[in-house]
């Protein structure tokens, strides 16, 4: 990830006028290159390479630069444009940008969605485009009305200079034609109409009807499906296979060896299926064919007794912990995970001469787009990629490496035909790019007053960033950044005058990924039961002791204060249940979470989670509240169900049957409160998942006096 | 094999054993009615067989023959449906790709059950699987269509 460009207001804005289409805002050529240097040439962008089209029909089109995966871009997006545009909501309408560098992530430098980083990031470049857009619309009614700009005004889709009033679409093709303005100014945060308003969202009519275009949903004549056969094992490959069985398959057309294995290419997903199912592959199962988590266990917990690479130290915190009588060490433990979007992996791909079209729910456009272009010796330009809607991404539609991308590119090429990959359930619990299992050992000694005087704590588990392109900017001396976040800077840790933090990232072969929160998604799990732990030890209350700690870290303090006081912690609960907290801040944003817990037959029921969230600028409530509520049913699964094991270098889970998740029936009421900040927006696609499972994990210590270091919570082990 | 699909007469030419979902999806065209797990675990390819819910992907094509049919496309021509205005009226989706099938499903629950209680909206519902979590409106949305299909 390239460091944040520096980007002045008033280099950024221009419009680039396309002649009869209407207004145009997109921003200068000459960025591009600052934006993306590695991304295609400026010159060949595809059209339109903008943010935001008026329409001589006065339609508006809004362009997204981010994919929309649930978390609500398609509508917060929007909001930002049309708060500075002063347009008719109703005439509003929302499309995926294309992959370009235009489209590149104001951070990152590459085009993506991920990190909760959506709306932050785009917080100013969508707000400036419809200022820009205001400003050449007004121009255009002065003109026509003979009167100064200064004395015109934008309102609901309509510009107003004194008596005469003009719509947007009225003045989009005059405004087109008018010089770019050197400078916008934004509205004063005090004037704003649509920032802040719970909004609903702009993509429900197509999601309720059908009509939403899935990348599995793409089809057009000429178009194949192919099921490819993975290696059971990681990094396993084709020794040999027989494919006389699958040809026999009424609909399918060929079978294609790919580097990832044999593909089988028919004319519909059943007859792919079937086919596949009739091969017969001698695997080469790799190096890491014996492979087992319970081995990895044991090999964990050992390298977790060692000090590992340095993320974060002050003090002496050996001399401090052998110098106390009262160590508490605890040993916690997370799983494998598979993200399990109810979308299985796809991608269609129609390889052209000189060209390449791709349709594909992705995370990662322009990556895609590169990986696209070097497999079939085109240039990135060469290369279009078409982002559908997404049926959940997590983490999983945003690889380095673009494997599903890839591979399905290579089963198009071999077969010389437009082709469909789709993944089966099965694919993708076997898939890989799993959220990394880890074991962690934490030693601590309170001092006389129960506060933590020695901190040392041990994380062993794979780095996700190590060997990607991001690495050079996330890894420093051994410690993958991503590894530790949630512990490394933790304010708990602050406090604590003796305290170490060490990493070790063993590579047992396992395909690794960012899964929703990514390191404080275990992280926040492990920290907010310490902090329980040791309230436990010290005879103090968990509210109260996370008060003392935390007395210096004020949205901290006011979410927790906020999700307590809410949830009426301290006062009585029904009989059997009680309340377990955590307070966690991730991607920007503080969440607190309080669980209202029973425990019957060793079976754990969340009732009711209380959740305060302090996310800066709140743009749109309505989807803030809807994310807490997702974030909270995605980290529940992990914490309730959900575990990948692997036994001889295969996974032992395969669908929904044996990797459980959460369903209805589990889901707890949500009642999300919003702290009122100024601050900088944070996220809150990811925030929301950290805090349930520590939450959950504490409320049952309180019912059974039974401490849960593991996840998934098992009573009954 | 002849198909009634929302009311519209198909001939299709597949083997009898071809689960109605993909029938629908790759042969008519249909792609309202979504693939999730292929073994009725998680509820995405959830239709209506004579006004039943049924899970798709298991269903073979020979089973839904001289039956009606219904999927998202057909429950009504504009989004109109009771569950639909309920659905838009607490903003549940989310990604959406689960939603034809929970939609399906709370379709059928009301058409059997005109007011359903939270624990019959358990366990008509509980198999339609979302990753999203919009699990809290979608039992709002259902409680808000049996309110507006009685009116």
């Amino acid at each position: 990830m390239k460091a944040n460009i520096d980007l002045s207001r008033r280099k950024f804005l221009q419009s680039s006028a396309v002649v009869g289409a209407g207004l145009i805002i997109g921003i200068p050529l000459s960025l591009h290159k600052a934006l993306a240097a590695d991304a295609p040439a400026a010159a060949k962008l595809p059209a339109p390479n903008v943010f935001l089209k008026i329409g001589s029909d006065n339609r508006i089109t809004v362009l997204l630069a981010h994919s929309e995966m649930g978390q609500g871009i398609w509508t917060t997006l929007p909001m930002l444009i049309a708060e500075e545009l002063e347009c008719d909501w109703q005439q509003i309408e929302v499309q995926h940008a294309p992959a370009a560098p235009v489209y590149a992530h104001t951070v990152w430098g590459v085009q993506g969605t991920g990190g909760s980083t959506t709306t932050w990031s785009e917080f100013d470049r969508y707000r400036q485009a419809g200022a820009m857009a205001k400003a050449l619309l007004i121009s255009a009614a002065a003109q026509k009305s003979n009167m100064k700009a200064s004395d015109c005004k934008a309102e609901n889709g309509k510009v107003i200079c004194g008596k005469k009033s003009f719509t947007f679409g009225e003045l989009a093709d005059a405004a087109a034609k008018l010089p770019t303005p050197t400078e916008v100014r934004l509205k004063d945060p005090k004037n704003w109409t649509r920032i802040g308003k719970p909004t609903k969202r702009l993509d429900t009519p197509e999601k309720i009807t059908g009509k939403a275009k899935f990348g599995i949903d793409i089809q057009f004549d000429g178009l194949l499906t192919a099921l490819v056969a993975r290696s059971p094992t990681f990094g396993g490959k084709v020794k040999s296979f027989d494919a006389s069985a699958a040809k026999k398959v009424k609909g399918v057309r060929q079978v294609v060896q790919v580097p990832s294995g044999v593909a089988v290419v028919a004319d519909h997903y059943w007859a792919a299926k079937q086919g596949r199912d009739a091969l017969k592959i001698e695997w080469d199962r790799g190096p890491n064919a014996s492979i087992s988590t319970d081995e990895l266990r044991k090999q964990f917990q050992a390298l977790s007794k060692k000090h590992g690479a340095t993320a974060q130290l002050a003090g002496d915190v050996e001399k401090a912990l052998s110098e106390s009588k009262d160590v508490l060490e605890m040993e916690y433990h997370v799983p494998y995970l598979a993200h399990a979007p109810m979308e299985p992996l796809n991608c269609a791909v129609k390889i052209g001469k000189d060209s390449c079209e791709i349709w594909t729910g992705t995370q990662f456009q322009t990556i895609d787009q590169a990986t696209a272009a070097k497999i079939l010796g085109l240039k990135p330009e060469q290369v279009t990629l078409h982002t559908t809607f997404l049926g959940g991404g997590f983490g999983r539609r945003a690889n380095p490496v673009a494997d599903f991308v890839a591979e399905a590119v290579h089963v198009a090429k071999a077969a010389n035909a437009p082709v469909k990959t789709v993944w089966s359930r099965e694919d993708d619990i076997h898939g890989g790019y799993y959220r990394p299992m880890y074991v962690q050992r934490i030693r601590v000694a309170l001092d006389k007053s129960g506060l933590p005087q020695a901190w040392d704590h041990q994380l062993v588990g794979q780095s996700i960033l190590t060997g990607t392109p991001f690495e050079s900017s996330a890894v420093k001396d051994g410690v993958d950044h991503s590894s530790v976040e949630g512990i490394a800077g933790s304010p708990y840790l602050k406090a604590v005058p003796h305290h170490r933090v060490g990493l070790h990232s063993p590579n047992p072969g396992v395909t690794v990924l960012w899964w929703r929160s990514v390191g404080h998604s275990y992280n926040g799990f492990i920290m907010e039961s310490v902090i329980d732990e040791l309230a436990k030890k010290a005879g103090k209350d968990p509210l109260a002791y996370r008060r003392a700690l935390l007395s210096n870290s004020p949205r901290h303090l006011a979410t927790l204060n906020l999700a307590a006081e809410k949830a009426g912690y301290g006062k009585k609960l029904p009989k059997g249940r009680a309340h377990g907290i955590a307070v966690h801040e991730s991607f920007g944003s503080f969440v607190a979470q309080i669980a209202e817990v029973s425990v019957e037959n060793k079976q754990i029921k969340v009732h009711k989670v209380t959740c305060a969230i302090d996310c800066g600028i709140a743009v749109n409530p309505e989807g803030i509240q809807a994310q807490m509520e997702s974030g909270v049913a995605y980290g529940l699964a992990a914490a309730l169900h959900s575990k990948l094991t692997i036994k001889n270098g295969e996974v032992q889970q395969s669908n929904f049957h044996d990797y459980v998740v959460l369903k209805l029936n589990d889901m707890p009421v949500v009642e999300t409160f919003i702290v009122d900040s100024k601050e900088k927006s944070g996220g809150v696609g990811e925030p929301g998942t950290p805090p349930i499972a520590p939450a959950v994990a504490n409320a049952v210590a309180v019912l059974t006096g039974k401490r849960l270091r593991e996840l998934p919570l098992n009573l009954s082990a | 094999m002849k198909l009634n699909v929302n009311g519209v007469e198909h001939k299709v030419d597949v083997a009898s054993d071809m689960p109605l979902l993909w029938v629908v999806r790759d042969i008519l065209n249909l792609t309202g009615t979504k693939f999730g797990c292929g073994m009725a675990q998680c509820g995405a390819c959830t239709m209506h067989l004579d006004g039943s819910a049924i899970r798709s992907c298991v269903t073979p094509v020979s089973a839904a023959e001289g039956k009606n049919i219904t999927t998202i496309e057909g429950l009504s021509k504009d989004g109109s449906h009771p569950v639909q205005k309920a659905w838009a009226e607490h903003d549940v989706v989310q990604c959406g790709y689960c939603q034809s099938g929970q939609i399906m499903a709370a379709a059928a629950l009301l058409a059997s059950n005109a007011a359903p209680t939270d624990q019959d909206i358990d366990n008509a519902m509980s198999g339609n699987i979302c990753r999203c979590g919009t699990y809290q409106r979608v039992r709002a949305a259902v409680h808000h269509a049996a309110k507006l299909s009685k009116a």
